[in-house]
């Protein structure tokens, strides 16, 4: 994103990236690639305030919806790209559904970052025998691995979560490799796009 | 379906698999137990280690009650009580387990040495 004081206006809503002062002259100019971050962050948001709906039985249990943008992005464009939208979404979610800088949001932050870190290294897999399921998987444990290193270094400093550890594995299973399907369903076909590229 | 899955993916799952059935075999068991406490009463009879192969003969109310200590498992061998459900528990072999002899007031439990607290029960 670059900061300038021209006056040209990309042509887009002020809301959806960027801050524009009109009048007083301060502008900021988001660049095509803010636009399509900020684009396929809003479906990764849209994804996360949908599963909020869904019944969980243990707090943390979730499907990770969102997390099918953050692969396919990965795959798309790279791994800088799909940080980008997995970070904004967590700290979009959080703003939306109102638990901004809660215990939720830090176990989201702690679960992404860690993901982040592992897609960092799982991009390298070669693609001839892995495909997104693998980088779904690796991603679903590393997340919840973040999860419970937040929930017991802040929240439950005690040993007795070692006990809900084997059923996070068992829900990171399923739905990383549910997810990974989705994934790799998409970006199996070349014509699908995220967003209609504008 | 299984069209998205290329064979390295199909070792991740199998890794996730084995892992989480790792992860679920070790956290879930309740632990090795290493003594047994041996109640009469309410209060402690005895604690024994589970190390040596022993018989206990725990007096109560009705008689007396003998447990046997073999290979790191214990029972209930004899109950003088008329039901035997103690007897019937058989071996106990994990931390946790307790078999209770209720009219003899009787009780076996296996423990760790470091008991930790139920923090969700206490």
């Amino acid at each position: 994103m670059t900061a300038s004081t021209t006056d040209q206006d990309s042509g887009r809503p002020p809301s959806e990236s960027g801050m524009l002062h009109s009048g007083s002259s301060l502008l900021l100019n988001a660049s095509n690639e803010d636009h399509h971050i900020a684009r396929m962050a809003a479906l990764a948001l849209g994804l996360s305030v949908l599963e909020a709906a869904i019944p969980s039985p243990l707090p943390g249990v979730k499907p990770g919806l969102a997390n099918i943008v953050t692969l396919i992005v990965l795959a798309r464009y790279g791994w800088r790209t799909a940080a980008w939208v997995s970070l904004l979404r967590v700290v979009g979610g959080s703003l939306l559904l109102g638990n901004f800088l809660a215990p939720g949001f830090f176990l989201s932050l702690g679960g992404a970052l860690c993901s982040l870190l592992v897609l960092a290294a799982g991009q390298h897999l070669p693609s001839r025998w892995f495909g997104p399921v693998s980088n779904s998987i690796l991603a679903a444990f590393a997340h919840i691995s973040g999860q419970l290193l937040v929930v017991y270094l802040w929240l439950i400093p005690h040993t007795g979560i070692a006990y809900l550890v084997p059923i996070f594995a068992i829900a990171a299973l399923l739905f990383g490799t549910v997810n990974g399907m989705v994934a790799a369903h998409f970006l199996a076909e070349p014509e699908t796009e995220l967003v209609p590229a504008s | 379906m299984t069209a998205y899955l290329k064979p390295g993916d199909w070792l991740t799952l199998f890794g996730g698999a084995l892992l989480t059935i790792w992860l679920a075999a070790t956290l879930w068991q309740g632990g090795i137990a290493d003594k047994a406490i041996i109640r009469s009463g309410g209060n402690i009879f005895r604690e024994v280690s589970l190390s040596r192969n022993q018989v206990v003969e725990v007096p109560g109310p009705l008689g007396v009650s003998r447990i046997t200590v073999r290979n790191h498992k214990v029972r209930v061998a004899s109950d003088p009580g008329p039901r035997q459900y103690c007897v019937h528990q058989g071996w106990l072999k994990q931390a946790g387990e307790i078999a209770i002899c209720l009219p003899n007031q009787v009780s076996v439990e296996l423990g760790r040495g470091n008991k930790t607290y139920d923090s969700l029960n206490y």
